[in-house]
């Protein structure tokens, strides 16, 4: 059986981002909304992330993943917003509608008067890192062990090696160390780690988890079981370097090397792909180049706070209900934003003058010392004390003063330039 | 002569991770420099007297949706203590459901600390339907 369903607005994804939509929507006035959700459970990957560090902006507390979850999903229950678990969403159509499926229900062809994408990323596997060796039992990515230790009760290994800091991974060693296993090292091919400062304190220093920079598996052991692997140190090109090899032993490899954002439903709906961030190309207001699609959260960029998916998945859903009500104000000028040269990736990539805007970006590679972070004509600047590539920074632009830029100007350029 | 010392720690109270020189003066704080905020200074005092985390990890739930259910220390608990919990809160099993909040673990290994879940947990039926 195939049904149609019309909805005010539709959001695909129940994580942060989507649940946070669900209410900006009901919240500016939309009747109907919907949020679809492939899982039986609510919350998106903040399920699987029990450790504390969520929320501190949001609620003024650190929170667990589920417990910052769980708030939210009351106050999305409390805003009159409709949630479809084990509702898979695999198919989107040029105009904005949607195909689900669903065990019950079958299969549903969505029309909703405006989309919210919150479909989040998915981690890099180790086929787009290149490493060669057969491929044995025992290499997961960090965010799979995540899974299988904190929502099935099963520990993937016993002696650990991880590749990449990403904080998943770091995260995951100390997780690893608390429920019996040995933690052997984390190798990371860059200069800097990829992930917050904090979690290489307290997840490796507390816990004396040796950390190698400038290092990377070049090579993994073993026929059915990994048995171990070949690090080595790379130099400046990132190549390995001769002579620096050396075997670890190990039963598990868990791979923290970065997260893409998932968007193949994106694609379908002819929503322009951003080459850098991997994410729909959006304005402030969340808007993708499909005028009634929206997007938020990790689907856009790949977010190192929680609590700024939750704002900007309240902003899209805001945004959504606002166009499908025809009360979203139309552009009168536009201005695309360039990042400079230390500025690696950003998000939004344009802006409308209708809105105040809030730019994320990140830097190329750490700059240890007071830096400026600027966006030209004079629109914003602040002092830091240090930028690194593993925290965002942001850059805040009001309605009125894109405005008042001269007519002439198109383009905004936002950087962080050293002292 | 008075003993000095200078200690650094990384303060983990925030997702900034403020680098902090603790200076020391015959075991006690003189100065804390590094530190953002007023969080970093009792940071440091922690980290010099009694080193305290929050621990999280899952028990077993029996009947439940899903074999385990997400536990965490209501407040940080003494560093040197984690494996030891560790170990206690891998022995408790809880019956589905389980509402978040509930304690699993009264006073887990005398730091008077309670363990806690940390999410609501369906007991297995609801699954299916
Ligand atoms: C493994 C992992 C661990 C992480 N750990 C941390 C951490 O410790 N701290 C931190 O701050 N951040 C962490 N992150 C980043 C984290 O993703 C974000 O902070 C936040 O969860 C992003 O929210 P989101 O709503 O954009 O995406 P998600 O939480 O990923 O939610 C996306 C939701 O969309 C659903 N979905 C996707 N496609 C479809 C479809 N076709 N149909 C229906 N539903 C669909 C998914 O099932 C999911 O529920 C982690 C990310 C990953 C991948
Ligand atoms: S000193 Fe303050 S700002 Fe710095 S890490 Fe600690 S809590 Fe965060």
């Amino acid at each position: 059986m195939m049904t149609d369903i019309r909805i005010d607005v539709a959001v695909i994804g129940a994580g942060p981002a989507g649940v946070a939509a669900g209410i900006g929507a009901r919240e500016a006035g939309a009747e109907h909304v919907v949020v679809f959700e492939r899982d039986w459970d609510l919350g998106g990957i903040l399920q699987q992330c029990i450790h504390p560090g969520f929320g501190l902006h949001t609620f003024k507390e650190e929170l667990t993943g589920p417990e910052y979850m769980h708030r939210w999903i009351e106050r999305a229950h409390g805003a009159g917003v409709t949630f479809r678990t084990n509702t898979m969403v695999f198919r989107m159509e040029e105009d904005g509608s949607f195909w689900t499926m669903n065990p019950d229900e079958g299969i549903q062809h969505v029309h909703a008067g405006a989309v919210v994408l919150g479909m989040g990323c998915r981690e890099r596997p180790l086929g787009a890192i290149r490493v060669p060796g057969s491929r044995p039992a025992g290499i997961y990515t960090a965010g799979t062990a995540q899974r299988f230790v904190n929502m099935e009760g099963y520990m993937p290994g016993n002696r650990v090696v991880v590749l990449g800091s990403g904080d998943i991974g770091l995260i995951m060693a100390r997780r690893m160390m608390w429920e019996g296993a040995s933690v052997e090292g984390v190798f990371e091919i860059m200069s800097w780690p990829g992930g917050l400062r904090r979690n290489i304190a307290q997840c490796l220093d507390d816990y004396d988890i040796p950390f190698h920079l400038d290092h990377t598996v070049t090579q993994v052991h073993g026929k059915d079981r990994l048995e171990g692997v070949t690090v080595a140190k790379v130099d400046a090109n990132k190549k390995p370097i001769l002579g620096t090899e050396r075997f670890v032993a190990c039963d598990t490899l868990l791979l923290a090397v970065g997260l893409i954002p998932e968007n193949e439903l994106s694609r379908m709906a002819g929503v322009q792909i951003h080459p850098v961030t991997g994410g729909p190309v959006v304005n402030q207001c969340l808007q993708t180049t499909r005028e009634n699609v929206f997007a938020a959260g990790n689907v856009v960029i790949v977010y190192d706070l929680v609590d700024w998916v939750s704002a900007e998945g309240y902003k899209a859903g805001k945004n959504a209900a606002l166009f499908a009500l025809d009360g979203l104000p139309k552009a009168t000028r536009r201005f695309d934003v360039r990042g400079g040269e230390n500025v690696r990736l950003f998000s939004p990539q344009w802006l409308s003058d209708q809105e105040d805007a809030t730019i994320f970006l990140r830097v190329t590679k750490p700059i240890e010392q007071r830096c400026r972070v600027t966006a030209d004509h004079g629109l914003f600047s602040k002092t830091l004390r240090y930028a690194r590539p593993g925290e965002m920074n942001e850059v805040h632009i009001k309605a009125e003063q894109l405005r008042m830029l001269p007519p002439d100007v198109r383009e905004i350029i936002v950087d962080v330039e050293e002292e | 002569m008075t003993e000095r010392e200078t200690r650094k720690f990384i303060c983990v109270s925030c997702p900034v991770g403020c680098m902090l020189t603790v200076h020391m003066e015959e075991g006690r704080i003189v100065k804390v420099e590094g530190n953002a905020c007023m969080r970093g200074e009792a940071y440091a005092e922690a980290e010099v007297r009694n080193p305290t985390r929050v621990f999280a990890s899952t028990v077993k739930v029996s009947g439940g949706l899903l074999p385990v259910v997400p536990v965490r220390s209501r407040s940080a608990v003494p560093k040197e203590k984690l494996f030891d919990i560790a170990r206690e809160v891998a022995r408790v099993v809880v019956e589905a459901p389980v509402k978040i909040g509930q304690v699993v673990l009264v006073d887990v290994c005398g730091t008077g600390v309670d363990i806690v879940a940390s999410r609501s947990l369906e007991a297995e039926e609801k699954r299916a339907g």
